[in-house]
């Protein structure tokens, strides 16, 4: 069994389930600030409050699953993103507490309102800037960042930071669409319309300026047979983001424009799987080249295994018991 | 010292870890307290346990959220500032912190949610079941997360290669030389600290005469762990600081304040130590007495720091006076320990105003003696990343020391606002007090209901 290789399957899962799941909690923190009253802003933190901790989590399985089967990856990757990374700690941590504090708030619960979505939005565009400096790539010399505090400072890797913003809006819209109603509701609809459009155009930007910027990705892309192979991906990205649109517009089921939006999602991260492979730490180090020994891989690899399956379980049965609109009544606990 | 990268980094790990650890060391205890109060409440009916398990969850939600965004940063700041050490020990501590995120994070995140927001939810039983699993989750991170510690601090089950540390035994690396007695140690100090806590919110409660059945019991359980807790401390304790000994004689040295290898070591009670002159100043001891406490004989030799180079030794002062400052509170914690039993016994625990008092201002001590254990241990390691084969200075990242600097200021920033709100948040829902006939209660049976009625007066 190439170890490795399945490793890079497992963190790029544990990435995407993070992304998924954090993308709409972040997503309804973006969006906080549009709601018109306290009682709309109790319902947008309502519905994601039951599992907003579980969700997070994939984010340290993400970052400690790097450091256990690519210690040699997390150890470049991590002062070269010192800044952003920061950032989104900072952001996650405002937007984590704000759950609670804002409940215990009295007068001063704008504060934390201010958290919650400011928290979000700096955490978002942190991580989506740290994805476009992955996707272009480290000074990485003898294994180790070599590069400036600054480095990730390029205008590529900001308009990166925007569109995630959009992105995740607009997971947290499509989950509203799902949990809330009313006034609410229709407002979540217009709003999924509206993000659906920005990021449609979002990720046509990003998907030319990569290659166009990026000598290596258009390599990957633009060379045949690899551009046969590869163009249903961008093919279904658009008949996907069609579906997402219409599937907003006629209101038939509520849960399609989340599928739909995920599945954006999914291309979106195929797509950069594609550009990126086999680099854990583009372009410098391969998946194999940051592997941990084989007996390190092994010995989680039987945990991953074992409880991954367990963990999917008791999380999808969380899920199930907040299952739902988000009543006018639920507020705290 | 000079304000590099290196010096900055070691700040701000010791900053953002010892703020860290005050939150999970409460919600350990809390968690588990949350346990045995509802398990009291589907046994009994009585609606006065449900009331405390409302308030103390409470309480525990507001730490717990703290604690999990400040654990987040963790797991992050091994890679940020000590890539180097992560590169190079990588293969032992990653696969263990992997398992503590699949074993122990997930499960108290994904219970959270049940136990937090689904009283009304799902039946009796499941609820209880998610508050276990919670406190089950809070247990099993802490193992994990000691082992590694542990391994750092007594490596074993390794062999090194080109500068890179590989497992040759996964038993001997989690259960390396030192990690039974600091598993104990830190069990126990987390269960002793948020039982003063509790002990002191319930003693005021007493004291201002509010909600006097709900503070007793609270009040007599968080007592009970304390008599417990405290003389057992002081016993694993002292196996610890065996234990040190045997495996890591400088940081012993260190603690006693022993420049010079002795036989019939003096146990220092007081001294201003001088790492430049290498001596204590104004040192006030008894005779041969440490010699006895730490070999078991009167002229028993002890280590001194004069075994390795000035540049090797750790940072004399603050691990001294950081153990005595530890020490000293958990004797006073034994004593309240005793004292409560005595009024227990007597049948005046809960009208004694002078030891309701005493609990009170001692409420905190219990995690700032956990602050003062850790600053022993990790200090006491120093040169030292992995004890005796990876130095701290080779452990670093290649940042620049502004960009540190820039983080480490945030650092103060954010984390003290976030301590003030907390301390507010925690402190008005004290004053709030619990809510003993304003709650619904959630009604499963007919006991319940007439224990719930008997409780609101009707």
């Amino acid at each position: 069994m190439d170890l490795p290789l399945v490793w890079s399957g497992i963190i790029a899962l544990a990435v995407f389930m993070y992304v998924l799941l954090d993308g709409f909690d972040l997503g309804v923190g973006i969006l906080f600030p549009f709601a018109h009253d306290d009682h709309e802003r109790d319902q947008m933190m309502a519905s994601i409050a039951p599992i907003w901790d579980g969700n997070e989590t994939w984010l340290v399985l993400g970052g400690g699953g790097l450091l256990a089967a690519f210690p040699a990856a997390y150890a470049a990757l991590l002062p070269a993103l010192y800044l952003p990374l920061f950032v989104m700690l900072f952001g996650l941590a405002f937007r984590g507490v704000a759950f609670e504090f804002r409940h215990s708030a009295r007068r001063n619960r704008w504060l934390w309102d201010l958290a919650f979505a400011g928290g979000s939005v700096a955490a978002t565009f942190a991580q989506g800037v740290a994805l476009g400096a992955f996707i272009s790539g480290f000074r990485i010399e003898n294994g180790e960042f070599a590069g400036g505090s600054l480095d990730w400072l390029t205008p590529f890797n900001l308009t990166v930071g925007v569109c995630l913003i959009g992105g995740y809006a607009l997971l947290g819209a499509c989950w509203l669409i799902m949990k809330t109603d009313g006034l609410l509701q229709g407002r979540s609809y217009a709003q999924a319309m509206t993000l659906s459009i920005l990021v449609g155009i979002g990720i046509a930007l990003i998907s030319a300026s990569t290659p166009l910027t990026h000598a290596e990705v258009a390599a990957r892309w633009f060379v045949m047979p690899n551009l046969l192979m590869l163009l249903p991906i961008p093919i279904l990205t658009i008949w996907v983001w069609i579906a997402l649109l219409r599937s907003i517009g006629n209101r038939e089921n509520e849960a399609r424009p989340f599928i739909c939006s995920i599945s954006l999602f999914a291309l979106c991260y195929l797509g950069l799987a594609i550009s990126v492979f086999p680099y854990m730490v583009p372009r410098a180090l391969t998946i194999w080249d940051a592997a941990a020994a084989p007996a390190s891989q092994a010995f989680l690899l039987v945990g991953v295994a074992v409880l991954l399956p367990i963990i999917l379980l008791y999380s999808a049965y969380s899920y199930w018991v907040f299952r739902g609109k988000v009543t006018a009544a639920s507020g705290y606990h | 010292m000079s304000l590099d990268a290196l010096f900055l980094s070691r700040l701000q790990f010791a900053f953002t870890v010892a703020y860290h650890i005050v939150f999970p060391a409460m919600t350990i205890g809390l968690a588990a307290f949350c346990v045995v109060l509802e398990w009291r409440w589907i046994r009994t009916g009585n609606a006065i346990y449900l009331a405390l398990y409302r308030f103390w969850s409470k309480l525990f939600a507001l730490a717990f959220g703290v604690g999990v965004v400040t654990g987040l940063v963790m797991a992050y700041e091994f890679g940020t500032n000590w890539s180097r050490f992560s590169a190079a020990a990588g293969n032992v501590i990653g696969p263990l912190m992997g398992y503590e995120v699949l074993s122990a994070f997930f499960l108290e995140a994904g219970f959270l949610g049940i136990m937090l927001f689904g009283l009304e939810r799902v039946g009796q039983r499941l609820h209880f079941f998610a508050t276990c699993m919670v406190s089950l989750g809070t247990l099993i991170s802490m193992s994990w997360i000691l082992a590694v510690n542990s391994w750092m601090q007594t490596p074993a089950g390794h062999e090194i290669i080109a500068g890179v540390f590989y497992v040759t035994s996964w038993w001997e690396a989690i259960f390396n030389p030192s990690f039974p007695y600091r598993f104990l140690h830190m069990g126990i100090a987390a269960f002793l600290a948020s039982a003063m806590v509790v002990a002191g919110v319930s003693a005021w409660y007493l004291l201002h005469a509010r909600h006097l059945e709900f503070a007793s019991r609270s009040f007599s359980l968080a007592m009970g762990m304390v008599a417990v807790t405290a003389p057992l401390q002081v016993l694993v304790g002292d196996f610890h600081g065996l234990n040190t000994l045997e495996h890591q004689p400088m940081k012993v040295a260190a603690m006693e304040g022993l420049w010079e290898t002795t036989e019939g070591m003096h146990l220092v009670l007081f001294a201003i130590p001088d790492q430049a002159a290498q001596t204590n100043h104004f040192q006030i001891s008894i005779p041969k007495l440490g010699s006895m406490i730490l070999t078991h004989h009167w002229d028993g030799e002890v280590k001194g720091l004069n075994e390795v180079s000035v540049a090797d030794q750790p940072p004399v002062a603050l691990v001294f006076y950081s153990f005595r400052v530890m020490v000293g509170i958990g004797f006073l914690l034994l004593a309240i320990g005793v004292i409560s039993l005595w009024l227990r016994y007597k049948g005046r625990l809960y009208d004694t105003r002078w030891f309701h008092q005493l609990v009170l201002v001692s409420s905190p001590l219990g995690l700032v003696a956990i602050l003062a254990g850790w600053i022993v241990t990790e200090c006491g390691r120093q040169p030292w990343t992995v004890y005796g084969l990876m130095r701290t200075a080779d452990s670093v990242s290649p940042v620049a020391a502004g960009a540190v600097a820039t983080s480490l200021t945030l650092f103060v920033v954010v984390y003290g606002v976030l301590l003030f709100a907390f301390l507010l948040y925690f402190r008005r829902a004290i004053a709030l007090g619990p809510a003993l006939e304003a709650e619904p209660v959630p009604v499963h049976d007919e006991r319940q209901r007439a224990a719930a009625d008997a409780v609101a007066g009707h």
